[in-house]
């Protein structure tokens, strides 16, 4: 009896769904914008750092200070200004990252060891991180070129090179590493806004009013308003896999199953969290700003953009009650290290507890009485 | 006079009323600012090693002791070989360091997960640092121009601007606008002696204020809480937002007068002004990163033009005369929408 | 009246208070099966905050009652088997089609396929709906949306059936053709509880109340009402009755 009542109002849902002018080019539209736009667009990868060098040196070392530079692949010397001025120039327009001035007789200081001798780099720290990194690659790139100028001239030992070898992401693709965490992007979408939306604009329009003083079990209701949504989700979660497979050749080293069952327990835990903003919200617009304000959050603290690692300790902490975190690490770490369940049980424990959390007090919060 | 006066007066109310959402858009970018300010970072500050020994000698030893005092590692210990991918699969640590002790010299190798591209490098960089002792600061002085402490926040507060205005200007005065459409007072107003230019006027009067109100809240936080440098470029700063909030305003109108009902009104707003400016206005991830033809696209959002200027004047406090090219932009882009927004109401209207 | 017969809705000193405001203040009365019940009242005088705590979608704050043998505060799941509900505002799934509908809500009200395959032809035949089945309901005429409401209201036959205001907005004629639909609900025995401020309406109730500032001020039958106000409509009875009110809207 129950499933027939369940039928009736699956079958009224995913009708609705149909005829809404707006639901099915979002769930067929975002999915390829997120999974085809997102990953040329969220690239904080630093590749292409411009370079001015102020060369008042002129000696054999500096032109090949130079030359190393512009070998780098992140490197590129855009001019070799006559003076300091003229570099800044170039940076308040915009041009140029990072200003190199090699001092006056730079190579015969340090041929006598006077230890006096360095060369400054200036990083426009408009963007940071940019500054940052560019900064750390011209220095670098300085320091081998005069490491291997004094040992060809004899004044310090030829060391061993150091060997690195670059696990799970051997091509350092940063696009790798953000196409599996962005399904989380969807997920939130689908499975948390859309039923939110969904249940909101019952309120407005008063239908659930005329669904709650019928003898339909509150539950059946609210199931009826996730299931489709958790199966819209699933498919969005294989439509990206496919769209990281076939534009971006990039498979899973470890389990589908893995994957898919972290995608079903996170869209657990935001279809929870829908509810609940959807029961306590009054208006459609509440409950967007509110929804809103927890995408931008999630977004932010889960790890999706910027490392955790790179937060300070009390943000840390915050991270763990942030759902996406877990998912974005599953997802990240199945994808690029073929981590299996031994390694990711802690993961899937708190999605499975969060899911408990936010789909009881989601039955809670929604009473068929005011 | 008196009739604008009670319309904006109504507005007023109505947006005050609803008292979670007004603390939602007040709250939102304070908390935005707090997060980039203080939480948000690419930086690199923090890496976890764990170190696979074969023989431990002085050598060996010293280069441990360099890992455990450097406050940029975390060093974990010691790890048994077969342990080692087990650990960084499972995200314990972030690199391992092999050492060999080969004759009279160490042979290393740095094994790092390098899931992150980004810190994967920085992380190497660091390492390899300590291996091989360069103190790269006899050599190499590193400064930073304009932004001495490197706070990615400087770089984001033009960014959460350029979306907590399109969020109130865009989205919230078309829903509101729609939600009179929807429930027939539009109509009623229309067919009162009222002028259509003040009623609109009467409904953006209102969101124009607290967007205001969230600007000087901004500015104050930035240059307090973020210690921004203040400079005369702030007046530059006002005027380019004023626009800025304009422009929004115009395409809150704008979208009023397209669509019919509320949720149309939000996703539209979302998914053609929202997310764009998330994405492609360089408010997190670089313009310059981006493939020429999305580079292309982003030349007609707003907001890539006034994070562009903000940037300009609010970090590298250049003067205003460095940023007439985005200031012409913004303001053909306000008059086009403006007269777009304009037109449109006036032949929905009759 | 009827005073021998079964009570289907029997409430006593039944309040709902929102913060400070009391919108329905100790009101007691009860309904007897078959009857039609009309509850009149000016706008706010608190009927549709009465009538919901009777359906089970608001809880009351004080007092107590049943509703066809079913606790209105402990057991709304039961009464809503037994009730229908007609919202003042029109409330059906309006990009759903008529018989999307009528299937979705008889199929809650656990009846099977050939129940409602009967009860459906049954209604479209009365109602002269047969060609609209598979018409979304936002492409159907207003006039007829409220027939449609009504429909589902009483697809699951009922014991009683809540109407909220089920006339408001609408031509004189199809009002009169409306009552015609609730008489008939009413001959095939169900219980028929309306709110409504048409007071040409309360003429066809069989009892009505009349409700001011959250209190029932009047209660008895059209014809000794009018006695005991020495009115000669329902009209007059009303405005002598209001003229207490204190509250306005």
């Amino acid at each position: 009896m129950k499933l027939r009542i369940l039928k009736a109002l699956l079958k009224k849902e995913i009708t609705l769904m149909q005829r809404n002018p707006l639901i099915p080019k979002i769930i067929i539209g975002m999915p390829l914008m997120v999974m085809l736009i997102l990953p040329l667009v969220a690239n904080l990868d630093v590749k292409d750092v411009n370079v001015a060098v102020v060369d008042n040196d002129h000696s054999s070392l500096s032109r090949r200070i130079t030359a190393d530079i512009s070998a780098s692949p992140f490197l590129t010397v855009i001019d070799v200004p006559l003076d300091h001025s003229g570099a800044i120039a170039l940076v308040e327009k915009g041009d140029v990252d990072v200003i190199l001035t090699v001092p006056p007789h730079f190579s015969r200081s340090l041929a006598i060891c006077s230890g006096n001798a360095s060369v400054d780099i200036e990083v426009n720290g408009v963007n940071a991180t940019k500054g940052m990194l560019g900064g750390q690659y011209v220095s670098q790139s300085v320091l081998s070129t005069i490491k291997g100028w004094r040992e060809e001239n004899g004044v310090t030992e030829p060391t061993q090179p150091t060997g690195i070898l670059y696990l799970y992401n051997p091509t350092l693709n940063f696009r790798n590493y953000m196409i599996p965490a962005l399904m989380v992007v969807l997920l939130i979408i689908i499975c948390g806004f859309l039923p939110a939306l969904n249940l909101v604009s019952e309120k407005e329009t008063g239908t659930i009013e005329a669904m709650n003083v019928t003898p339909v079990p509150r539950l059946l209701f609210v199931l009826s308003k996730l299931i489709p949504f958790w199966i819209v989700g699933m498919i969005v979660v294989t439509v990206g896999m496919l769209v990281g497979w076939i534009v971006y050749s990039l498979v899973p080293a470890g389990s589908i199953f893995l994957i898919y069952l972290a995608a079903i327990l996170f869209s657990l835990v935001m279809s929870g969290l829908g509810v609940i903003i959807a029961n306590r919200s009054a208006s459609m617009l509440q409950s967007i700003f509110v929804m809103f304000a927890f995408i931008m959050v999630f977004q932010l603290m889960s790890g999706l953009f910027t490392p955790i690692g790179s937060m300070p300790g009390w943000a840390r902490t915050i991270t763990y009650a942030i759902p996406p975190r877990y998912f974005i690490e599953i997802m990240r770490a199945v994808y690029l290290k073929g981590a299996g369940f031994a390694d990711l049980w802690f993961q899937f424990l708190t999605l499975v507890a969060l899911a408990v959390l936010t789909l009881g007090l989601s039955a809670l919060t929604y009473s068929k009485r005011s | 006079m008196s009739v604008f006066k009670s319309l904006v007066k109504k507005e007023t109310i109505h947006i005050l009323r609803d008292r979670r959402t007004m603390l939602i858009t007040i709250l939102m970018p304070v908390v935005l600012l707090l997060l980039f300010g203080f939480a948000i970072s690419t930086e690199v500050n923090d890496v976890r090693v764990v170190a696979v020994v074969d023989r431990h000698t002085d050598m060996s030893r010293d280069l441990l002791q360099r890992f455990e005092v450097n406050d940029y590692f975390t060093f974990l210990g010691l790890a048994d070989p077969a342990d080692v991918d087990r650990i960084l699969r499972s995200g314990m640590t972030d690199a391992a360091v092999f050492i060999r002790t080969h004759g009279e010299r160490l042979v290393t190798q740095i094994v790092v997960d390098a899931s992150n591209t980004t810190t994967a490098r920085a992380m190497t960089g660091y390492i390899d640092g300590v291996i091989n002792h360069s103190k790269p600061d006899d050599l190499v002085l590193t400064q930073t121009l304009y932004n001495p402490r490197m706070k990615s926040a400087y770089n984001f507060v033009p960014g959460i601007l350029g979306m907590i205005f399109i969020l109130i200007c865009a989205i919230m005065t078309s829903v509101s606008i729609v939600r009179e459409k929807e429930s027939g007072t539009m109509n009623l107003l229309l067919v009162s002696p009222v002028r259509p230019h003040t009623i609109i006027l009467g409904k953006l009067v209102p969101y124009f204020i607290l967007s205001c109100v969230i600007l000087a809240i901004m500015l104050i936080m930035s240059y307090t809480v973020l210690d921004l440098p203040s400079s005369p470029s702030v007046i530059s700063v006002v005027l380019v937002s004023l626009i800025y909030i304009i422009l929004a305003l115009s395409i809150g109108l704008l979208v009023s007068t397209i669509v019919s009902t509320q949720i149309t009104a939000l996703i539209v707003s979302a998914v053609m002004f929202m997310l764009p400016v998330i994405m492609l206005s360089g408010m997190i991830f670089p313009v310059g990163n981006m493939p020429l033809l999305l580079q292309g696209v982003s030349c007609i959002i707003p907001a890539r033009w006034y994070v562009e200027a903000m940037r300009k004047l609010m970090i590298q406090q250049l003067d205003i005369s460095y940023i007439s090219t985005e200031i012409t932009i913004l303001l053909s882009m306000t008059v086009i929408l403006l007269a777009l927004a304009v037109a449109k109401f006036k032949s929905s209207t009759r | 009246m009827k005073s021998n017969v079964e009570k289907v809705i029997s409430v006593s000193n039944l309040t709902k208070r929102f913060g400070s405001f009391t919108a329905v203040d100790h009101i007691s009365f009860d309904v007897c099966r078959g009857e039609i019940f009309g509850f009149l009242g000016a706008n706010g005088a608190g009927k549709t905050t009465a009538m919901r705590m009777l359906c089970g979608l608001s809880r009351p704050t004080e007092g107590n009652g049943r509703v066809a043998g079913c606790d209105i505060l402990t057991q709304t799941e039961m009464i809503k088997r037994h009730i229908g509900y007609m919202s003042q505002k029109f409330s059906l799934y309006s990009e759903l089609t008529v018989d999307e509908n009528i299937r979705l809500f008889s199929t809650i009200y656990s009846m099977t396929d050939v129940q409602i395959m009967e009860a459906s032809s049954r209604l479209y035949a009365e109602l002269g709906m047969e060609s609209m089945r598979r018409t979304r309901v936002s492409d159907i005429p207003v006039g007829w949306r409220q027939k449609l409401a009504f429909a589902t209201a009483t697809i699951h036959r009922p014991d009683i059936v809540f109407l909220d205001e089920p006339t408001g907005g609408v031509d004189p004629v199809t009002r009169r053709k409306f009552w015609e639909h609730i008489y008939k609900a009413s001959s095939e025995g169900m219980t028929i509880f309306v709110t409504t401020h048409y007071l040409d309406e309360a003429e066809y109730c069989d009892r009505v109340s009349i409700m001011v500032d959250g209190c029932i001020s009047a209660l008895d039958s059209p014809a000794a009402l009018k006695r005991k106000y020495h009115a000669d409509t329902i009209d007059e009875v009303f405005r002598i009755v209001a003229s207490e009110a204190k509250r306005d809207e």
